[in-house]
């Protein structure tokens, strides 16, 4: 076990890549979400965090409470004029690389509140990754959302990414 | 328990040829000018042992003159009393006194009647937004206040604003009307 | 040389974005050392403009808005809402409807306080019970999926009644559930109110007066913790509630436990009322008859040109109903929830104002913390178990 005694183990055991591949998958499947809740949505996202869904099978159960320590940024909920410039904030506060799963219809469009308190869409403050539908999405689209997430950042396709090129 | 009504508790602690009592669905309901408002309110408390002011709200009565109408649910812990005070207010801002020398609890609401409305509360030791941003102009719940929707577009149709869905039919319009625009 | 101590006191910003598990809520706290000398909350962080909102849409359309204001106890939140639109008809529910209606808001204020109890669990650390309570609400979803067809935002009850009735099944499954929470209820009990730290954590933290209480328009489990036997379901009862045999559970403590027991007794007391309807369930309609309100069923539309008409135009246009004001205050989870509802007999309402009881709550909250130290902020506000989309609205 774990000895290599000839030519053929080596390669059978070996994986060639490029560091920037191997650290792409690391990040990818340990994705530390930012512990912002905002409305209806972060209800749903805390039985995706809970026993049933869990998703830490996803490597990303450790919800921070400081944005600095997270590198996602799951909006869930309802985006207001007054939320705006805080989430903003936060965003800025996280450490590159980080990304955005915007949850919800609310916040992916606005969503029922087509009206003066609610941000139409919280692409028009930050770059989103992934959308996810529903009002509110089950935790089952939450965790799809998330693997879509994963495999965008395996292959470096980021909203971030691609805005910094 | 009191088995009298509300009202007749009421009568003789108010200055009753200026304010007009009723029953509506129930509730108990008074109508006082302004001015009377705070005398009717610690009436309220002190003779009836009304403690709670359960809400504090208001609604804007466009075109009607005066224009808004605040709305004060009084009720007694531990009991089903309820008195319904309302009162009307006009002017541009319009104010009334405030509650809150009499009832701790009126302080958030009233602010919010303020944000919303815009009806000053002469007294409040603390009168600011409490939901809106500090620097928001306009009071939303206004009649005038525009909701602001932005038009979507479905396949196939013009741009609709959501609230144009299902148009507005003024009460007694004819059947088939089709609907109209609402006030505003 | 002699040395003047001076106090200075710190401003600290504790939200919008914070570790306690209620949303978005600011509190501007000032500190001298440890000691809270100040708390000022500031809210609107989440307001939606759902008064605004509900002006311009249909009583009918309204249900969908009025789900998303207090999203954990949607079905009492609809209760609270067709409350006052059925007074402004001045309809009254089919008695079949009126079971469904308590045993589903019933059913819901358990999975409201396991929410509390996992939640206000995670902010003090013990992130066992949250998985546990979690597991157990998640059960709760699963039967408003059976109903509904949505986890959370059900969107079930109708004017006159309820969307429709319910499904197969229904009934043996909730009795399942409610039968499990039984001994789930006494498990929590014997994990928490025994447990040393949790009750050193809760026991004489965030004192509120039952004078405060009162005065702050403090209801629900906050007013009940301070020794104030105040339920409106048995002082002003509705939709029913008068028929069911139940308990109103206080506690004198007026802290942080207090308000503790009173949740766990009320899902005890919100059980025995949800098998009370299983128990007594009556058959017949569940909404009402009336063609100006409620559709016509499914089979007569095949039938029936004036049921085709009726449905025509409660879909294309809604219901009118007479002009005139109403409140009715009912007992949500968290305590007093009204609408008040303005109609000037137009197929919209002119004015739909929300009593939230979250929003008084908060008002307490200063009253529970200045004069104590800052770790308690996080206990008391976890006590009151906000709903920030109720505050804001």
């Amino acid at each position: 076990m774990g000895v290599i005694r000839s030519e053929q183990d080596l390669e059978r055991n070996v994986l060639t890549t490029t560091l920037e591949r191997l650290i792409a998958w690391g990040r990818g499947n340990s994705v530390w979400p930012a512990q912002f809740g905002l409305a209806c949505c972060a209800i749903e996202m805390m039985c995706a965090a809970g026993p049933r869904f869990d998703i830490s099978r996803f490597g990303s159960e450790l919800f921070r409470a400081s944005p600095r320590q997270s590198d996602l940024m799951i909006v869930a909920g309802r985006v207001s004029q007054k939320m705006a410039p805080v989430l903003r904030h936060i965003y800025d506060q996280m450490l590159d690389p980080k990304w955005v799963i915007s949850m919800g219809d609310c916040a992916s469009t606005g969503g029922l509140y087509n009206n003066y308190a609610v941000v139409q869409g919280v692409d028009k403050i930050v770059p989103v990754d992934v959308y996810v539908a529903g009002c509110p999405p089950r935790p089952e689209a939450l965790l799809h959302g998330l693997q879509l997430l994963q495999r965008k950042i395996q292959t470096r396709q980021t909203a971030a990414a691609t805005r910094a090129t | 328990m009191d088995e009298t009504s509300i009202l007749d508790r009421l009568r003789p602690h108010v200055p009753w040829d200026r304010v007009s009592a009723s029953e509506e669905r129930g509730g108990a309901i008074v109508r006082v000018p302004p001015d009377a408002l705070l005398e009717v309110l610690r009436a309220a408390r002190d003779r009836l042992g009304l403690d709670t002011c359960a809400d504090i709200t208001a609604w804007d009565r466009l075109p009607r003159e005066p224009r808004f109408e605040i709305v004060y649910i009084l009720g007694r812990a531990g009991t089903g009393d309820r008195l319904m005070v309302r009162t009307l207010a006009d002017g541009e801002p319009p104010r009334v006194p405030s509650a809150t020398d009499i009832y701790r609890g009126a302080g958030f609401p009233e602010r919010e009647v303020y944000d919303m409305f815009g009806v000053v509360f002469d007294g409040h030791p603390d009168l600011r937004r409490i939901l809106m941003p500090d620097e928001w102009e306009g009071h939303p719940l206004r009649r005038d206040f525009s909701l602001f929707e932005e038009p979507v577009e479905f396949i196939g149709h013009t741009p609709k604003v959501p609230s144009e869905i299902i148009p507005y039919f003024p009460p007694g319009s004819p059947s088939g009307s089709g609907g109209e625009p609402p006030p505003r | 040389m002699t040395v003047v101590a001076t106090t200075e006191t710190l401003t600290l910003n504790m939200g919008p974005q914070h570790p306690s598990t209620h949303g978005v809520l600011r509190l501007v706290l000032e500190l001298e050392g440890e000691v809270v000398r100040k708390c000022t909350p500031v809210m609107g962080y989440l307001h939606t403009g759902i008064e605004k909102e509900m002006e311009t849409r249909t009583y009918h359309q309204n249900v969908t808005l009025v789900d998303r204001i207090e999203y954990l106890a949607n079905y009492n939140e609809e209760m609270a809402f067709y409350q006052s639109v059925e007074r402004l008809f001045g309809l009254e529910p089919p008695p079949r409807a009126r079971y469904i209606r308590v045993l589903m808001c019933e059913m819901n204020r358990i999975a409201s306080h396991l929410m509390y109890l996992g939640a206000g669990a995670m902010d003090l650390n013990v992130s066992s019970v949250f998985l546990y309570c979690l597991q157990d609400r998640e059960k709760f979803l699963d039967l408003s999926e059976m109903v509904s067809g949505q986890r959370m935002m059900p969107g079930y009850f109708r004017v006159g009644g309820v969307a429709d009735d319910l499904p197969e099944g229904f009934v043996a499954a909730s009795r399942v559930w409610l039968d499990e929470m039984a001994g789930r209820i006494d498990e929590y009990d014997r994990l928490l109110t025994d447990n040393l730290i949790w009750r050193e954590r809760l026991e004489g933290v965030a004192l509120l007066s039952a004078e405060d209480a009162i005065a702050l328009g403090g209801t629900g489990p906050v007013l009940r913790g301070s020794g104030i036997a105040h339920d409106l379901r048995k002082v002003l009862p509705y939709g029913g509630y008068e028929e069911f045999d139940f308990d109103v559970p206080v506690e004198r403590g007026c802290d942080a436990f207090a308000r503790y027991r009173v949740r766990m007794e009320e899902m005890r007391q919100a059980r025995r009322i949800a098998l009370q309807a299983l128990d007594r369930l009556p058959d017949g309609p569940v909404i009402v008859a009336d063609r100006k309100v409620a559709l016509p069923p499914r089979a007569e539309l095949a039938r029936s040109m004036e049921a085709v008409i009726h449905q025509f135009k409660l879909v294309s246009e809604g219901m009118h109903p007479p002009a005139g004001e109403t409140y009715v205050a009912t007992e949500s989870p968290r305590g007093e929830k009204g609408y008040f509802v303005v109609s000037d007999g137009s197929n919209r309402p002119v004015r739909v104002h929300v009593r939230a009881p979250s929003f008084y709550n908060l008002q307490t909250l200063p009253a529970m913390v200045e004069g104590r130290p800052l770790a308690d902020v996080v206990v008391a506000v976890a006590s009151i178990d906000i709903v920030l989309g109720d505050v804001d609205r």
